[in-house]
């Protein structure tokens, strides 16, 4: 199963102009534990999603909100020449297609 | 007695004897508050009415500029919405961020908006002004004292970096909000500020729990936002000693404690603090219960002070003069051989453009359809069209608006290997398909620094708004 068939909501956007932070929630409890049981959706993956360092992305479990939260530093500081996304809102997609076991 | 001394004369000896009703009018002041669930608000008997105004998410431009990014026209019909409202309840408005970004201009713009509805409405008010800017003197001995510190990496600021910002703004606090409300006005407008300090720093002068007003005020400052489905409408707070309420003004959008504990993660690393200049709230132990169908009753937030006041700053320079060309193709050939075509047409606008003048532009191809959005596509497959737009950030705009000219025409006619059309290799909306956009600027500032006390900042000025027959 792919993490955008099990997520309700997948949306990146800034937290601050330095950072690109990634929310994934999900409907209920149980596909909340079974995403955040699952090895494919860590720290490691985002680095490698990204091309960020795995030392420099931060996750943290929110299970309130049935949300896993990824944060990673933005390659350009947002509205700096050559910027692609300044509100950083359309960096997501390519969470879609990460395998959850 | 103006409205913030009525209310701290209520509240003198009792802190926070009663409930009070703070109304979150709007998440950005300027682009359209709805009547219907502003009005609902006012119908509840409400305290306080606040509302942002600006921000650091939406680029560098209207900082570095000091240009709103709001239109006058919009700004002008909220301003007057809120302030009637508030007026008509006798009640204070508290407005944080003016103008988009809160330097001097942004300022200056909003107080001669307000004067304008001042005096077509006939209103007599007294209004409190804390300019945002931050004198380059003190970022100076920051620097040189090495108490400057780069948010999330920003690089050092050198004295260099420093004098080429246009604007340099810090977020103030809650401190400084309530200076400007004990000197018992009806309206404050803020420059560049936290935007919690809008709605939580009356509460906690009245006497109620800081960590608490904080996560009301975190909450209420996008308005609806946080209900399901989230929106722009205004939404009621009820701040009690131990507890606040969340209610939507419009109908169809619930409170709820999913919908309302999601909210922490809007544009925050971090879900469970919420950073102020004078310490932090933690929401480890925040609780959310629905306690009707629309609403919910929040608790548990904890605010721990911080052992020195810091102030974050923020700043913006000149980067150059931008122009951009814009156009499309749908040659499948043209599509898959863009990268190089694109690089091979920059050489060939380098040597013509740059014969007799130094090299002294950046060019940034954007390939909508391949790389326009997003450095790595999530599905690498070549489109039937892309959208082409190449900007070029000069010296003068007379340079920039050269270089992508002569760039359209070369890229139009540029014979790339296998060619088979020879007509032309883009295609044009309309003419001229270069635009002049104007100056780009940069964020050069993002630095907390350490203001050791320091006075002379975000010092509250009062104006006496009177018209003749205002009452």
């Amino acid at each position: 199963m792919k993490l955008m068939d099990i997520a309700k909501v997948i949306r990146s956007k800034n937290a601050g102009p330095r950072c690109t932070t990634l929310d994934i929630m999900f409907a209920s409890i149980e596909d909340f534990d079974r995403v955040c049981a699952s090895k494919n959706l860590n720290k490691k993956t985002i680095a490698q999603l990204y091309e960020v360092p795995e030392h420099e992305v931060k996750e943290i479990q929110y299970p309130i909100s049935m949300a896993i939260k990824f944060s990673i530093p933005r390659k350009v500081t947002a509205g700096d020449p050559g910027d692609k996304d300044v509100y950083g809102a359309q960096q997501h997609a390519r969470l879609f297609n990460i395998d959850i076991e | 007695m103006r409205a913030t001394g009525k209310l701290i004369k209520e509240f003198a000896g009792k802190p926070a004897y009663r409930p009070l009703k703070i109304v979150g009018a709007s998440g950005q002041l300027g682009y359209g508050i709805p009547t219907p669930a502003f009005q609902r608000a006012l119908e509840q008997g409400p305290d306080l009415i606040g509302c942002d105004m600006g921000s650091i998410d939406i680029g560098p431009y209207y900082l570095g500029s000091g240009q709103m990014a709001t239109a006058r026209q919009s700004t002008k019909r909220d301003l007057r919405k809120v302030i009637l409202g508030a007026r008509s309840l006798d009640i204070p408005l508290v407005i944080g961020s003016a103008g988009s970004a809160g330097a001097k201009p942004h300022l200056e713009q909003t107080i001669a908006i307000i004067r304008e509805i001042a005096q077509e409405e006939h209103l007599t008010f007294t209004m409190a002004v804390i300019p945002g800017d931050i004198p380059k003197s003190i970022v100076k001995r920051s620097i040189a004292q090495n108490e400057i510190v780069g948010v999330d990496g920003m690089p050092p600021l050198t004295l260099e970096q420093l004098d080429l910002t246009t604007h340099l703004v810090g977020q103030m606090g809650m401190t400084e909000f309530q200076a400007a409300l004990e000197m018992d006005i009806d309206i404050l407008i803020a420059g560049r500020a936290c935007d919690t300090a809008i709605f939580s720093a009356l509460p906690v002068m009245l006497g109620f729990d800081q960590g608490l007003s904080i996560h009301m005020a975190k909450i209420i400052e996008c308005a609806s936002l946080c209900c399901t489905p989230g929106g722009r409408d205004s939404i009621l707070a009820t701040l009690d000693q131990d507890h606040f309420i969340l209610e939507s003004m419009a109908p169809q959008r619930k409170a709820l404690p999913m919908s309302i504990a999601a909210h922490s993660l809007y544009e925050q690393n971090d879900p469970f603090l919420i950073i102020e200049p004078e310490g932090h709230v933690d929401l480890h132990h925040a609780k959310y219960e629905q306690i009707t169908e629309r609403s919910s009753k929040i608790s548990g937030a904890k605010w721990i002070a911080a052992k020195k006041k810091t102030i974050k700053l923020e700043g913006s320079s000149r980067v150059g003069e931008r122009a951009v060309l814009l156009c499309g193709a749908a040659d499948p050939k043209f599509i898959a051989n863009q990268k190089e075509i694109l690089q091979e047409v920059e050489k060939i606008v380098e040597e013509l453009v740059c014969e007799d003048t130094p090299m002294d532009y950046q060019i940034f191809p954007r390939v909508y359809g391949i790389n326009g959005v997003t450095d790595l596509p999530a599905n690498p497959t070549v489109p039937d069209e892309v959208f082409l737009m190449i900007e070029c950030i000069a010296p003068t705009l007379d340079r920039a608006s050269e270089v992508v000219r002569t760039m359209k025409q070369y890229l139009l006619h540029y014979g790339y290997p296998n060619r088979l059309s020879t007509g032309g290799n883009i295609a044009f909306p309309f003419t001229p398909p270069e635009i002049s956009v104007g100056t780009a600027y940069q964020f050069n500032v993002y630095h907390i620094i350490d203001i050791h006390g320091d006075e002379a900042i975000f010092k509250p000025e009062l104006i006496e708004i009177k018209t003749p027959s205002g009452t």
